[in-house]
């Protein structure tokens, strides 16, 4: 069944603060591989004008896709999670994620779609520090199969 | 920001250095304590095929994160990277083996923006021979 089209623009309470912690990073840095020192290492991290370590790219993902279950659980909506995967993500940066960060996140619903049975959810993240300042926006398009295909 | 790179020295059709990613059943079990990606297609073989799936296979994200090391590498800072988008075509089947998967990622300048000095970078990720993902494109600021 398609989703209620009213649920577009629906913006969800902030996140409780999330840390970003130096050893978080570094432990996810190990995870996929990289070594960059900025990661790492402070001293790196602040030649290249950072003024501690930066998480790798898709690190936030972890926050926004947590924050993201606020929508995805939301029982008035009804989305069947069972059902959901991945489509698209996308990250617009206003800087770097970095260590002592204290970062929310608020969700909103951008979209809602119905292709071919599939209901098709972009649901946009926008993280900000402790400050206020905006720091990365990500777009989660989820993709919940039709039923008979699961 | 600190781009290594420079921005007049990079022409459209510029390549970058290509790199291999492998991936393990003992990656995905890695990367999902890291990521707090838990969803047993990643790791429970049994699951993976109940629900459909070939085998077990990698977490999107896990892919999304190694493709952009391509151009982290080359750029020099990684938050050269302004803006990263990708779409998921294809799972990366991950067998129970010593070898595991293999992600190949190749990217080139597309597009540069004189104001913004940015660049518009396409990658291309396969693996098996099949592209994994599309429409994966990286904005990168560079000096």
């Amino acid at each position: 069944m398609a989703l209620d089209q009213s649920f577009v623009g629906r913006t969800y309470p902030a996140t409780d603060p999330y840390e970003v912690g130096r050893e978080k990073i570094r432990e996810f840095a190990e995870a996929v591989g990289d070594a960059n020192p900025a990661y790492t290492d402070p001293e790196a991290a602040r030649a290249l004008g950072h003024p501690d370590v930066i998480a790798p790219p898709t690190f936030v993902f972890a926050i926004t896709f947590k924050a993201a279950g606020q929508v995805v659980q939301d029982p008035q909506l009804g989305l069947d999670y069972d059902r959901v995967v991945h489509g698209d993500q996308r990250f617009e940066y206003v800087r770097p994620v970095r260590a002592g960060d204290r970062l929310t996140v608020t969700s909103t619903i951008d979209s809602i779609k119905s292709l071919a049975g599939n209901d098709v959810l972009l649901v946009r993240g926008e993280v900000h520090d402790a400050d206020g300042e905006l720091v990365v926006t990500a777009h989660t398009k989820l993709v919940a199969r039709a039923a008979e295909e699961a | 920001m600190a781009a290594t790179i420079s921005y007049d020295d990079v022409q459209v059709g510029t390549e970058l250095p290509a790199q291999s990613f492998p991936v393990t059943r003992a990656t995905l079990v890695r990367y999902a304590g890291a990521s707090g990606d838990f969803n047993p297609i990643h790791w429970n073989e049994k699951f993976a095929k109940e629900v459909g799936l070939p085998d077990v296979i990698a977490h999107g994200m896990f892919t999304m994160a190694e493709a952009i090391r391509v151009v982290t590498d080359w750029a020099g800072d990684p938050a050269a990277v302004v803006d990263y988008g990708v779409r998921f075509t294809k799972p990366v089947v991950v067998p129970n083996d010593d070898k595991g998967a293999l992600i190949e990622v190749g990217a080139a300048v597309a597009a540069k923006d004189d104001e913004a000095r940015t660049v518009r970078v396409d990658l291309v990720a396969r693996c098996d021979g099949q592209k994994v993902l599309g429409m994966a494109r990286a904005v990168v600021k560079l000096a």
